[in-house]
């Protein structure tokens, strides 16, 4: 064990930063992805609402190991061989954070639609029986009661996001577990390698769900 | 009465939720000062009726014109329509997420209908008016159910609307707050505001209505002075629902 940590330590905790980079691309375009889905399923147009539900449903009902073999070898592979004359190539990073973004924009669309409809529809009405537009009501009043309720489960998919990282070591990013399989492999000590992998995902979650639920406690003053 | 400017001109109103036929042929005018009173079993599509003045419910036959403006129309600009007439809900509907000098100073200050300064002082009188000034740093969940009612009132009252709504203000009030209500409504109508109001409190509407419409149905089953509704009914549909509530 002390000889992991020694010999590998470093190398393991620049994984551990490769995993947080990738993760943390990944969720900032997840957010746009999901706001601009979400918003979509909650607009009054049937188009809008079916081209959301389209998105989630493809999206969702896809593992992401697979949908990380089509971005990485299935897209460049339609471009350049069936389309032809394209020379698209993805990097392991872009291609993850492409994989990333889909599968947790998906789920982010998912809540912050449930989270704009969970607030009661008389908060809407009256914001408009005042004179306020559909946007004025939805910025002041709608979203933000919406955002409140939306907090504890984005902190999950935030971290759940985090997790499926590791999946993206199939398309070899160096992120944790795919750096840990080259200790394994030169080590043959798994049971060490492998505990030390789970502890230092353990304390990177621990530390950013305490941080999200300070967060969380800080913007529920006042309600 | 005839020579009184007219305020809202219902002719023909229909209203259908799918196959379901709320409104079936609703007419009447209310004139500017007039204090009508909507009564009627549930179901009857009183609401519904009260609902499509605004356009939070699209009709889907005939005419409403409002302050001169075609409700009905898709060129009319409704929310410059909606600055002129407060809505007041069964449920009160305060934002929640905003204290109550800010529920009643957000429309002002986003619709840019005078300054910060001016929307804040007028607040503050429409505080006064409903008795509640003390509370304007308070959050809605933090008042009774009676209060947040007021609120609601004054809150539409900082638009300065020449038309008030009032879908069933004190149905969900416990009984002993409904007075306090009332009485701010009573106040409102004695300033001669122009005021349609759904409710069941048959002693508000003979006090304080000029005219009362009995719905059923979705027709106006009758209307008249209070005296002639709800003293001297003469449909038998109007008989058997006052002797219901009464």
């Amino acid at each position: 064990m002390v000889k992991i940590i020694t010999v590998y330590g470093n190398m393991l905790i620049a994984a551990m930063g490769k995993t947080l980079l990738l993760a943390l691309l990944g969720l900032f375009f997840a957010c746009i992805i999901g706001l601009l889905f979400g918003l979509l399923g909650v607009v009054k147009s049937r188009v809008c609402n079916i081209i959301s539900q389209i998105f989630v449903d493809i999206v969702r009902g896809v593992p992401m190991i697979v949908l990380a073999f089509f971005v990485y070898f299935g897209a460049p592979y339609f471009f350049n061989t069936i389309i032809g004359g394209f020379n698209v190539t993805l990097s392991a990073l872009q291609a993850g954070t492409i994989c990333l973004a889909l599968n947790c924009g998906a789920y982010m669309a998912e809540i912050i639609r449930a989270g704009i409809q969970s607030v009661d529809i008389g908060q809407m009405e009256a914001a408009r029986s005042l004179g306020l537009s559909y946007g004025m009501a939805m910025r002041k009043v709608v979203l933000p009661q919406a955002i409140r309720t939306m907090i504890p489960t984005f902190i999950n998919q935030f971290i759940i996001t985090l997790k499926d990282t590791s999946i993206l070591s199939v398309i070899g990013f160096p992120e944790l577990v795919n750096t840990a399989k080259n200790v394994q492999a030169n080590t043959f000590m798994a049971f060490q390698t492998w505990a030390i992998v789970g502890i230092m995902y353990l304390i990177v979650i621990t530390i950013l769900s305490r941080c999200a639920k300070v967060m969380e406690r800080r913007l529920n003053v006042g309600r | 009465m005839e020579d009184r400017k007219l305020k809202i001109h219902v002719e023909n109103l229909k209203k259908s939720f799918g196959s379901l036929e709320v409104l079936k042929d609703i007419s009447t005018d209310i004139y500017e000062g007039e204090v009508v009173v909507v009564i009627g079993p549930s179901g009857s599509g009183k609401s519904t009726f009260l609902r499509c003045l605004n356009r939070l419910e699209e009709s889907t036959g005939g005419t409403i014109i409002v302050n001169d403006m075609d409700v009905t129309s898709k060129k009319t600009n409704i929310n410059k329509l909606r600055e002129n007439v407060g809505m007041v809900f069964q449920h009160f509907n305060l934002f929640n997420n905003l204290n109550i000098l800010d529920n009643l100073m957000l429309a002002p200050n986003m619709l840019k209908k005078c300054s910060k300064a001016e929307a804040k002082e007028r607040a503050l009188e429409m505080l006064q008016k409903v008795g509640l000034v003390e509370k304007k740093e308070s959050y809605p969940s933090q008042l009774s159910g009676g209060q947040k009612q007021r609120i609601a009132i004054a809150r539409a009252l900082c638009m300065k609307p020449d038309i008030m709504l009032f879908d069933e203000p004190t149905s969900a009030l416990d009984p002993e707050m409904v007075g306090e209500v009332l009485q701010v409504m009573k106040d409102l109508a004695a300033d001669g505001m122009t005021m349609v109001i759904v409710t069941h409190e048959m002693g508000f509407a003979r006090e304080v209505a000029d005219r009362v419409l009995f719905m059923d149905g979705g027709y106006i089953v009758e209307e008249g002075t209070p005296q002639e509704v709800l003293q001297n009914p003469k449909e038998q549909r109007t008989i058997d629902f006052l002797n219901k509530v009464l």
